[in-house]
């Protein structure tokens, strides 16, 4: 009898704690949601109507006067659309470009016997703890001494200052001490009888590479794609520095300058919903692996 | 000579059928030879973009360098330190400003973050969905929402008309980024409220390597909620704690972009931060010789922390 009784009270007690559990999670819910449904509401509003509508719900609801006016008069404003390019330009350039060099050292460093390869993963390694903040200033100088060759009146000159090119925004970001370790870890742990069995048969080790450990480590090579996309499509404080041409801005700097002459709030809205639409459907279709590559992220030691 | 001999030889021997010598000796040569090959434009790109310059701002450092200038770059010594910390009393600001930040960011980021790990590693339906949510906000770009959360902080905007409804009409209403003594909470609010996710993410997954066989083994012994997180949870969390501590410590001392597009420091310097005050030194101002010295004072907090971390990791092993 008191037994029965005690686990009726228990049965009670978990419910009620699950109760609560929800509403404890639904109330972080909205807290970590109203800011992005307000925004992609208030780029639906006129700029008056954003204002009257904060005091109440009607702030987080699509109603009144719903248009795509604000989407509009910032295509007519700016060339957005060339800002777009070019971010997706240099995103998808540090990331393939990056996956390439990155996974070769990291094949380079756990397959092969080499002398140096221990000094390099040091030095790898202790790349990780170099912060960009601390380099940003002395490497504007060093980028404007930089040789480059250029293409004028269609011939090939030789000049010097990478300021206010693509490669600018590129090339300082593909190497990256983060991916190569993990690379690294994650050859490792293939067995390397592959690679001596591939030997026999007289296969060099770049097709070792190419045709044994690359297919073999597609989640190594998902995870340093997405931890890589997110920093190199949010770059803001090194374009802000090297790109003064309108023609080369990324859309995070764009937005910027459009947001600094502009108290049009709707027109605003409209252009930080535009840019974060994309990468949030990126995100909520390939939500499984994000949340691995994070966790993975943690496990470096 | 036996010296040149005596590897080939071991590995010869390690080798369970005997190969000949010539052949184990092209082996290692083209081993050699493909590692620095395969090994050479990861490593040359971390030394044009990031050992050089590291070395480049400490000599910068040193001198009274400018990006344009028609006079000739000098060794000036220590000025640009003793400037510094004796003439520049918005250097030293953006200093306290910037150990101010992290000091209430790393505790409440990483609190909230293990609190949120704890409630969405429930066995109850929806528990997924709920961490996709929580995360939403860290796949934002930090300049979209620090221009979101500069238009809800304004006078007339949602965080004010929000107080004022839930304290029917008491509240007047501020400029949360115009005065001095709620601006840097305001950032610090926004600053927790995009980055938690990630981090919830980090102890969801040293959580998750808890053995459930330590909470049955503590619930045998009567352990309550409070005590299996006392003495389970808490300490197999060690290794993810000095982990999640590092990564936010030094992303907080790096602030920049939430000042750079909400504040420019201001008011009164009440926002700036060293890394703010680095870039507008050595950047707009064009002072690089100055600005990588303050860039170096930035590298020095950050490798204390580091220091620290491994400090606080050796005892273990």
């Amino acid at each position: 009898m008191t037994i029965h009784k005690g686990r009726i009270d228990e049965r009670v007690l978990r419910r009620r704690r699950r109760v609560w559990t929800y509403l404890v999670l639904v109330g972080l819910a909205v807290f970590f949601l109203f800011p992005l449904v307000f925004m992609f509401v208030s780029s639906l509003k006129p700029d008056g109507r954003i204002l009257s509508d904060v005091g109440g719900w009607r702030a987080f609801l699509p109603v009144g006067d719903i248009s795509f006016d604000n989407y509009a008069e910032v295509f007519d404003r700016v060339p957005v659309g060339r800002f777009l390019l070019n971010s997706v330009l240099v995103t998808v350039a540090i990331v393939a470009a990056g996956l390439v060099v990155n996974s070769m050292a990291g094949f380079a460093i756990s397959r092969l016997r080499w002398t140096g390869r221990g000094v390099v993963l040091s030095v790898v390694i202790a790349t990780l703890i170099v912060p960009f903040e601390t380099i940003a200033v002395p490497m504007v100088y060093w980028v404007s001494q930089l040789p480059t060759l250029l293409f004028q009146n269609g011939q090939l000159v030789y000049d010097f200052g990478w300021l206010d090119t693509y490669q600018v925004q590129i090339v300082p970001f593909i190497a990256n001490g983060f991916s190569v370790f993990l690379f690294t870890q994650y050859f490792s742990s293939i067995p390397t009888a592959l690679d001596e069995a591939a030997r026999i048969d007289g296969a060099g080790w770049f097709t070792i590479y190419r045709k044994i450990a690359v297919p073999l480590s597609g989640p190594a090579f998902a995870t340093v794609a997405i931890l890589t996309f997110l920093p190199a499509w949010n770059q803001y404080l090194w374009p802000s520095m090297v790109v003064q041409d309108e023609k080369l801005r990324p859309v995070m700097v764009g937005m910027q300058y459009f947001f600094q002459d502009n108290t049009a709030w709707g027109e605003v809205m409209a252009y930080t919903s535009m840019i974060t639409l994309p990468v949030l459907v990126v995100f909520l279709a390939f939500q499984r692996a994000f949340v691995s590559s994070v966790a993975a992220s943690g496990v470096k030691e | 000579m036996t010296a040149t001999i005596s590897p080939d030889t071991r590995a010869a021997s390690a080798a369970p059928k005997p190969v000949s010598r010539p052949k184990v000796h092209h082996e290692r040569r083209s081993a050699r030879r493909a590692g620095w090959a395969m090994a050479a434009p990861a490593v040359l790109l971390l030394l044009a973009f990031l050992i050089v310059p590291v070395i480049l701002g400490f000599v910068l450092s040193f001198t009274n360098a400018r990006l344009v200038s028609p006079e000739p770059t000098t060794f000036t010594g220590l000025d640009n330190f003793v400037r510094a910390f004796t003439a520049d009393p918005t250097f030293l600001r953006s200093l306290v400003n910037t150990v101010c930040f992290a000091a209430v960011v790393v505790p409440v980021q990483a609190g909230f973050g293990l609190l949120l790990a704890i409630l969405v590693n429930r066995k109850i339906r929806g528990a997924v969905a709920f961490r996709v949510i929580f995360f939403i906000p860290v796949v934002t770009s930090i300049v979209v929402v620090s221009i979101l959360w500069k238009f809800m902080y304004q006078p007339d905007g949602l965080i004010n008309s929000f107080i004022d409804s839930i304290t029917f009409g008491a509240w007047q209403g501020t400029a949360w980024l115009n005065d001095p003594s709620t601006a840097l909470t305001a950032i610090i609010v926004l600053s927790v409220w995009q980055a938690v996710g990630f981090h919830m993410l980090i102890w969801l997954s040293g959580l998750q390597t808890i053995p459930q066989e330590l909470y049955e083994a503590a619930r045998i012994d009567g352990a309550g909620t409070w005590q299996q997180f006392r003495h389970v949870t808490w300490p197999c969390l060690r290794p993810t704690r000095v982990f999640v501590l590092i990564t936010i410590t030094i992303a907080a001392l790096g602030l920049f972009v939430q000042i750079d597009v909400m504040t420019q420091g201001g008011p009164v310097d009440a926002t700036s931060t060293l890394v703010y005050h680095a870039v507008r030194m050595g950047y707009h101002q064009q002072q690089i010789g100055y600005g990588s010295a303050l860039s170096l004072v930035f590298f020095v907090l950050v490798l204390i922390v580091a220091l620290v971390q491994r400090f606080l990791t050796r005892d273990k092993d």
